[in-house]
């Protein structure tokens, strides 16, 4: 029988009674008294010159309480990048100014260039009309290899093109040279990762709060990390000291990356406010959210597998061109480069690894990390051409895996990073159980019988999550600490409240995070609970994306807690006459060791905080502790997928049969969550690989902005998912042995899905080595008809 | 997006020119503009309402004649800015061919480009209008200077002063 309480037990999450009542509480449910709104005025052309912003008539209108341009952010900050990439040569990345409201040029549809601040929403929409300005349209940098030639218009007039940077990383030149030129084979393949929209069920929201009695701000914001978010608006942006600027970010309906970014709306608002000394608000339309959210992947990748008569792989190299739209977002520079080329090698053994990335400004909105970030672009890759490369060499996919797979551990790639642990013969071994593969010819001959192609697809992944040692990613260039903090908060009768700088926005840590603290002292999980999303109550950590709140924060947790136990067992000891050296913690009571003497949590609990019988001359009354975790490595879940697919060859309609997913995310806290995340994570990779798609014309207009023109998945596009996390090899670095669970599935599933429709393709006598995603009707249509 | 197509106007050539270059027909044949000043020396000023999929929008807009080749060719541009809805522009190349009888033929190519709301929310929808657009455009001018199409000939005997079109009948 499964746990019920603690470690392991698949505890129903305590959130979900507020969010499935309507209870919960976002940052639109926040208004304040005075509360002003705010309408952003963006640009319709892709680029353009700014020739004059008349704001006459606007200003007179009812209810205006002031209009901004660009000119009155001439004295404040730009929108700051958290990392600087250095290029092949040596050289920083380029890195232009990102004004609040744009200034001289627009340089995306959806650019800001002014804003309305009024008393009413309705009023504000009005004035926003009655604004005139006169924007030359200029040429506009689009296709990501056209805006590198010379004469391309450039997004930037102070830069010289529109390179950011050209990366080189991995195994050097003659390493690399030399592999390929002793290959008995090199599979060689072109493809897209799709650019997409995250699309979280909230969109962006900022409430700015200014009280002018004590000269503090308050912004209210869907941010992953508000910490984060202070710590880049005050200092970088607008000069606000820390303890002038407090950051909440209550409940927040999903994020997927694209909350983890500071955004000009949350400068602005905070910057309005304090102007205006009143409250300012702005909430994002859906439409808005399509133009002005950071997008996510938006590579254009050629990938080389160099293999040896026998089949083993010795050299992969790499040429992405990847998109950062027309200003670096926070992470932009890290994603294609550090999230990506260190995840080059995957699952496998290959001795010589090179990436090459040229990062490439064009007008379109900021790209940034979005669910994986940079590691679902180097999977997709790799188990790509891996696939293709069994097909040309006529052996089984994943034979040709196994026989590749790293086996040793720790495992040094030669892309810098080192595997800790991990057993993909083991996840490989699940998933061909899951999938019933002896029963696939039966099942093929099935889909035959009623005119349709049967495929099954199988990949493996490899990600780092943990994000991450700071020591390490501060000689990569990332301008701050990656490490996170829990306070532990004993109340006098027992109940604890846990302030994490991790977030929650759908990951379940109120949930899970109790289970940890329970278990370690023996409680129920009923008297604990997690604080998160507010700078003014939790410590200084750093939030949450790249899978890292259990392995960070949660690490934090686990030494703030057992600061706790030693504490505690300091005062039970005073309390038990004995010395703490022999007070042992069990199911909330201590006792000294090999007697039947013992008090409970709650005595120890009401003695640090009604210190009448208590070693004040010793240890200091109260019971809180503070700890900081600094991961000393990356952690490495990894994985194997299957998926099945049907296809109709009337009409290229592909569905999905089976999809099963065997992880290997060291141990699991909660095992129901972490099979929510993996049914979410391959969602969305099934959405990626099937249905969606942001597309730009050729002149930068934005023309699947809307959910008519742009497909997110629905239940009925997805099939039954089989799921495990049996295979554990814990994380060896970390306290609870944990890896992260939130974004495998969006790695894991797309190069499955695709390799599943090739399969079903080749099997029905249709020579097709490659369908660019999203793989619709319409394109598998056309590759059937060569 | 790129159209084009051929229309047999029932009217001499220069009939046909002059209708394209009068305010007043640009008026009665943009579907859905409500006003349209000034000259095709300085151009027009035009007020068009219209509804494109979900975007409903008044444009303010300007259209200006070019390559002026009387009476064979021209071109038409405009550009109308809606606002909140977004912004079209397009040119038109018209030429006009005698073709004998009283018979003109219209050949025309458009390009039209829409931005901002109108592309994000009607990129599906927008090629389908714009064709529309053109189509009743171009029929509009047709019907303003020959009348409408579908009386048969004995009928249009009989209401001879009513079948011509409104345009044909002022200057004829």
């Amino acid at each position: 029988m499964p746990k019920d309480h603690g470690i392991g037990a698949p505890q129903k999450r305590r959130e979900d009674v507020r969010f499935l009542t309507g209870t919960g509480k976002y940052t639109d449910d926040i208004n304040v008294y005075g509360q002003t709104y705010c309408v952003f005025v963006r640009s319709d052309v892709a680029h353009g010159r700014i020739i004059s912003i008349d704001t006459a008539e606007a200003e007179a209108m009812p209810g205006v309480v002031r209009i901004f341009t660009g000119k009155d952010f001439e004295d404040v900050g730009g929108v700051p990048c958290g990392w600087l990439v250095t290029d092949r040569n040596g050289e920083p990345m380029k890195e232009p100014r990102h004004p609040v409201l744009a200034q001289g040029k627009v340089r995306h549809v959806g650019d800001p260039y002014a804003a309305v601040v009024a008393d009413t929403l309705q009023e504000a929409r009005d004035a926003a009309e009655a604004i005139v300005a006169d924007i030359e349209e200029l040429d506009a940098a689009v296709n990501m290899k056209a805006a590198l030639e010379p004469g391309a218009p450039r997004v930037h007039d102070d830069l010289s093109d529109n390179l950011c940077y050209d990366w080189l990383f991995g195994s050097d030149q003659d390493a690399i040279d030399k592999a390929f030129s002793e290959a008995a084979h090199v599979t060689t393949l072109e493809l897209v990762n799709n650019r997409l929209v995250a699309n979280p069920m909230e969109p962006r929201v900022a409430l700015g709060e200014y009280a002018r009695a004590n000269d503090e701000s308050t912004l209210y914001t869907t941010s992953q990390n508000p910490h984060v978010i202070r710590l880049l608006m005050g200092a970088f942006v607008l000069g606000i000291p820390e303890h002038k600027l407090r950051v909440v970010a209550p409940d927040v309906g999903g994020g997927f990356g694209t909350k983890i970014f500071h955004y000009a709306e949350e400068a602005f608002v905070t910057f309005a406010s304090r102007k205006i000394n009143r409250p300012v608000k702005w909430t994002s339309t859906r439409s808005e959210a399509f133009m002005s959210d950071a997008h996510g992947r938006d590579h254009v990748s050629k990938i080389e597998l160099a293999l040896d008569g026998d089949n083993n792989f010795i050299g992969l190299r790499t040429d992405t061109y990847a998109n950062m739209g027309a200003y670096l977002s926070t992470f932009a520079s890290c994603t294609p480069t550090w999230l990506h080329g260190t995840l080059m090698a995957g699952n496998y053994k290959t001795p010589a690894v090179q990436v090459n990335v040229k990062a490439v400004f064009t007008n379109t909105v900021p790209v940034d990390a979005y669910r994986g970030a940079g590691r679902p672009e180097a999977t997709y890759q790799l188990e790509r051409v891996v696939d293709k490369a069994a097909r040309e060499l006529g052996v089984d996919p994943i034979a040709l895996r196994r026989q590749n797979f790293i086996t040793e551990f720790p495992y040094a790639t030669p892309v810098a990073v080192e595997y800790d642990t991990g057993d993909y013969g083991a996840t490989m071994d699940k998933l061909e159980e899951m999938i019933d593969r002896p029963g696939f010819a039966a099942r093929r001959e099935e889909s035959k019988a009623r005119g349709m192609l049967r495929g099954l697809g199988v990949n493996c992944y490899i990600e780092a999550c943990g994000i991450a040692p700071s020591n390490l990613v501060g000689q990569l260039g990332a301008r701050a600490g990656l490490y996170d903090a829990a306070t532990v908060r004993v109340n006098a009768t027992g109940s604890i409240s846990v302030m994490v700088g991790a977030h929650s926005h759908g990951q379940g840590h109120e949930t899970a995070f109790p289970q940890v603290v329970a278990e370690m002292l023996g409680i129920d999980e009923s008297m604990i609970d997690i604080v998160h999303g507010d700078t003014s109550r939790i410590p200084f950590g750093m939030g949450t994306y790249g899978s890292r709140s259990l392995a960070v924060c949660g690490s934090a947790m686990v030494r703030a807690t057992e600061k706790i136990i030693n504490k505690a067992k300091k005062i039970a000891g005073h309390l038990l006459e004995a010395s703490d050296a022999d007070i042992e913690l069990k199911d909330g009571q201590f006792t000294v060791a090999g007697t039947d003497k013992s008090v409970a949590w709650g005595d120890v609990t009401l003695a640090a905080y009604v210190p009448h019988n208590y070693p004040l001359e010793d240890i200091e009354p109260g019971l809180e502790e503070t700890a900081f975790y600094d991961p000393s490595n990356f952690t490495y879940p990894s994985g194997a997928y299957a998926c099945e697919v049907e296809l109709d060859p009337e009409t290229g309609r592909v569905t999905i049969e089976r999809f099963a997913a065997a992880d290997d995310f060291g141990n699991v806290i909660n095992p129901m969550i972490v099979t929510g995340q993996v049914h979410g994570g391959i969602a969305q990779g099934v959405g990626q690989a099937l249905m969606e798609s942001c597309i730009y014309d050729e002149d930068g207009q934005l023309i699947s902005a809307s959910y008519m023109d742009y497909a997110m998945p629905r239940a009925e596009d997805m099939p039954f998912f089989q799921v495990d996390h049996s295979c554990v090899t814990p994380c060896t670095h970390n306290p609870l042995g944990v890896k992260g669970c939130g974004e495998a599935g969006a790695i894991g599933s797309p190069p499955a899905v695709v390799n599943a429709v090739l399969d079903a393709l080749n099997s029905g006598g249709h020579s097709v080595d490659h369908i660019d995603m999203p793989v619709s009707p319409h394109r598998v249509w056309q590759a059937m008809q060569g | 997006m790129h159209m084009s197509d051929t229309r047999q106007i029932k009217a001499p050539r220069d009939v046909v020119w002059a209708a394209i270059l009068d305010p007043e027909v640009l008026k009665a044949c943009v579907p859905g503009c409500t006003e349209m000043s000034g000259t095709p020396e300085d151009g027009f000023e035009a007020i068009v309402v219209q509804k494109v999929g979900p975007v409903k929008a008044t444009f303010k807009g300007i259209v200006a004649l070019s390559n002026r080749n009387e009476p064979e060719s021209l071109t038409l541009s405009g550009e109308g800015k809606g606002g909140a809805a977004g912004f079209a522009k397009g040119g038109a190349d018209v030429t006009l061919t005698d073709k004998g009888d009283g018979v003109t033929e219209l050949h025309y190519e458009v390009d039209a480009k829409v931005g901002g709301k109108l592309a994000q929310l009607g990129s599906r929808i927008i090629d389908g209008f714009a064709k529309k657009m053109a189509d009743q455009f171009f029929g509009n001018l047709q019907e303003a200077v020959e009348g409408p199409k579908e009386e048969g000939e004995a009928e249009e005997a009989a209401v001879d002063g009513k079948k011509k079109g409104w345009f044909k009948r002022m200057v004829s």
